[in-house]
C-alpha cells in the first residue's frame, strides 16, 4: 500500500509478520467501507431503473462486480426489456477483466499449493474483484497478500450489499429520479470507475473513441448495441499496440483503486 | 425475455468469468495481448456508457441537464472527491438546472 510496509532490517521477523498482516486487515477494511458508499447509488439508481428492490439485491450478491452491475441496469434503462440481450452482453464484457484478475489471485489464495478445495475456489471467485486483487497484489508477503484478499473480498461482499439493500429502499422512497437528477448520476458513477484507468495515453484514446463511437450509434442501433460496438475499438487498438508503450509486459493491473 | 431471466443469465455469465480465472493455467497471462486488450475493453465499454448515459435519450442523442452534470462530476474526480461526494453533487446539478429551467 504504501513504501513504509518494508520490512525494517533489524526487526524479528514474527513481529514483521504481524505487522503486515495488520497493515493487510486494516487497507482491506479501508477499501471496504470506500466501496460500501458506492452500493447506495447502484442500488438507488437499479431501483430507478425499473428493478424491483429484490432483483437490485439479487444482482450485487450474485454478479457482485460493481462495473458490469452498473452498466446492467444502464442499459436496460435506456432500452427496457428488448435491449436484454445487449445489456447481458454489456455486463459480462466488463466482466471479462475478472478472470485475468483471477489468474493473478488463484496462486495467492493457494498460498503457493494448486489443488484447492473446489468450495474455496468458488469462494475465491467470487470474491475476485477489482479491490481484493489491487489490495492482494500490493502486500509484501505471501501470508499478508492471502490475508489481503480474503479481509477485503469480504470486507467489500457485506458492505456493498448492505448498502445496496439501503440504496434500493431509499430509491423506491423517492419515486420520480429524473427530478432528482439521478440519470446523471448514472453518468457520473460511470466517470468514476473510468477515472483511474485513464493513466496512459492508450487507454485516453480508447477512451475518447469509444465514447465517440457509441454516441454516433446510438441514433442508428438499438439501445445497447452501441456500447457494444464501442468495444471493438478496444480489440482494434489492443491487438496492434496502437498508442501503446514500446515494450508491453504485465505490469502492475491498470485501474486499480488503491485506498488512500 | 423476462426482467428475471435478464437479471439472471447477466449474473451467472458474471460470476462464471471470474470463476474461470481460477480453472485455467496462469500460462495465459503472460501473454501480453490478451491482457491489454481485456484492459482497454473495461476503459472502451465504460466510455461508451458514459457517452450514452450523458447524451442518449432512447435513440435520440440530446443535450441536457446531464451534460454539465457529467462535466462537474469528471472535475471533482480530477480533485480526487470521494465517490458518492461525486455521485451526489451530479445529481444535484442536473436537479437544480431542471428545476430552475
Amino acid at each position: 500500500m504504501s513504501p513504509d510496509t518494508a520490512p525494517e532490517p533489524f526487526e524479528p521477523l514474527a513481529v514483521t509478520d504481524a505487522r503486515n498482516h495488520r497493515l493487510a486487515v486494516r487497507a482491506g477494511l479501508a477499501v471496504g467501507l470506500a466501496t460500501a458508499t458506492y452500493g447506495v447509488s447502484f442500488g438507488a439508481l437499479s431501483v430507478a431503473a425499473g428493478l424491483t428492490i429484490w432483483q437490485t439485491s439479487f444482482i450485487s450478491l450474485v454478479m457482485f462486480s460493481g462495473g458490469s452491475q452498473f452498466a446492467l441496469i444502464g442499459v436496460l434503462a435506456a432500452g427496457g426489456l428488448a435491449s436484454g440481450p445487449a445489456a447481458i452482453a454489456s455486463a459480462t464484457l466488463l466482466g471479462v477483466r475478472n478472470s485475468l484478475y483471477g489468474m493473478r489471485t488463484a496462486p495467492v489464495v493457494a498460498g503457493g499449493r494448486w489443488n484447492d478445495t473446489w468450495y474455496k475456489k468458488l469462494a475465491a471467485g467470487w470474491l475476485t474483484i477489482d479491490e481484493s486483487t489491487a489490495v492482494a497484489l500490493a502486500q509484501p508477503t505471501a501470508t499478508s497478500r492471502r490475508t489481503g484478499f480474503w479481509v477485503t473480498g469480504l470486507a467489500v461482499f457485506i458492505g456493498w450489499n448492505l448498502t445496496t439493500l439501503a440504496g434500493a429502499l431509499i430509491g423506491d422512497a423517492l419515486g420520480d429520479t429524473r427530478a432528482y437528477g439521478l440519470d446523471a448520476a448514472a453518468a457520473a458513477a460511470f466517470v468514476g470507475l473510468l477515472w483511474p484507468r485513464l493513466k496512459r495515453l492508450q487507454a485516453v484514446a480508447v477512451a475518447v473513441a469509444a465514447a465517440v463511437v457509441a454516441a454516433l450509434l446510438t441514433p442508428v442501433l438499438m439501445p445497447g448495441v452501441p456500447v457494444l460496438v464501442a468495444a471493438l475499438v478496444a480489440v482494434v487498438v489492443g491487438f496492434f499496440n496502437w498508442f501503446g508503450p514500446r515494450q508491453a509486459g504485465t505490469g502492475p493491473i491498470s485501474g486499480e483503486r488503491m485506498p488512500s | 425475455m423476462t426482467l428475471w431471466q435478464i437479471i439472471i443469465a447477466a449474473s451467472i455469465a458474471v460470476l462464471a468469468l471470474k470463476l474461470l480465472g481460477y480453472l485455467v493455467p496462469p500460462a495465459l497471462l503472460h501473454k501480453p495481448r490478451p491482457a491489454r486488450i481485456a484492459d482497454l475493453l473495461t476503459v472502451a465499454l465504460l466510455a461508451a456508457l458514459i457517452a450514452v448515459q450523458t447524451l442518449g435519450s432512447g435513440q435520440a442523442i440530446v443535450l441536457d441537464a446531464r451534460v454539465p452534470a457529467v462535466i462537474v462530476a469528471a472535475g471533482l474526480f480530477a480533485l480526487k472527491a470521494p465517490f458518492i461526494v461525486v455521485v451526489i453533487a451530479a445529481a444535484g446539478v442536473a436537479a437544480a438546472i431542471r428545476a430552475f429551467s
